[in-house]
């Protein structure tokens, strides 16, 4: 049975004490290693302020002072995204992350930072003001000549309204839960000059 | 936009030159500030350090 199989697949691999962790090992208590949950933390401001503006639409977004407020809160929770993301980036990199197989965790955040940068082009084309559509005037003519133009129109509103309402964002949370499922599962990558005495465990 | 804002914001960006690298200085302040976050993250000790290490 496929679903005996799948469970028993996922215990193996990703057991609940894994997964939901009560400990973690001492070298993890570093400034560093706050920037991956930080990042998420910032995720999911972006996620709950964009479906407020997708709720209440540019009609209130644009007009009433609370609209505003919620409009500049998605902006800059996207600012403060990008940062954590690239200052985890730079400390997963100095500490070649990919070790002990965890090389699909590394690409898998390569992939997240990558469709980030998109979600966060498409966002910036849907502001309908004169910054949108300078950058989707400014934008078109490259995506023109790399030949990708014309099913990937950046003049064209709605396409991208619903590539940045709809499709990256379902993209880009499943695969950062895969990329954190990955974490989970192989643990928190250590310092390179980690031993046995620093890798214990620690609340 | 009204007041101090109006005028800090209301003018094209002021960019530095060096050759072929150009860059406004908004966008140099962004990235001196996460550099700077990034170090103080690597040398300020987490708070409860030694307390924790070793205990489950």
């Amino acid at each position: 049975m496929w679903t005996a199989r799948a469970r028993e697949s996922w215990q193996k691999n990703l057991p609940i004490e894994k997964l939901i962790p009560d400990t973690q090992p001492a070298y993890v208590v570093s400034w560093i290693y706050v920037f991956g949950v930080l990042t998420i933390a910032a995720l999911s401001v972006i996620i709950i302020s964009g479906l407020a503006l997708a709720f209440a639409g540019p009609a209130w977004y644009h007009t009433s002072d609370f609209g505003h407020w919620v409009n500049s809160l998605h902006f800059w929770s996207v600012q403060l995204f990008f940062a954590f993301m690239v200052i985890h980036l730079w400390g997963k990199f100095w500490m070649a992350a990919w070790r002990g197989g965890r090389m699909k965790t590394w690409i898998s955040g390569a992939v997240v930072f990558v469709l980030s940068i998109a979600t966060g082009f498409t966002g910036y084309l849907i502001q309908t003001n004169f910054d949108s559509q300078w950058i989707a005037y400014e934008a078109k003519d490259g995506f023109n000549s790399a030949g990708i133009g014309a099913f990937f129109n950046v003049t064209n509103l709605g396409q991208m309204l619903l590539l940045h309402v709809a499709f990256l964002p379902a993209v880009l949370g499943l695969l950062t839960l895969i990329h954190v499922l990955m974490v989970r599962k192989r643990g928190v990558v250590p310092p390179i000059d980690a031993n046995s005495s620093n890798t214990e465990a620690s609340r | 936009m009204s007041g101090w804002i109006s005028n800090f914001m209301n003018h094209p960006a002021t960019y530095l030159k060096a050759g072929w690298v150009q860059i406004s200085v908004s966008n140099l302040i962004v990235i001196l500030l996460m550099l700077t976050v990034f170090a103080l993250a690597i040398f300020i000790p987490f708070p409860n350090e030694d307390s924790g290490k070793g205990k489950k």
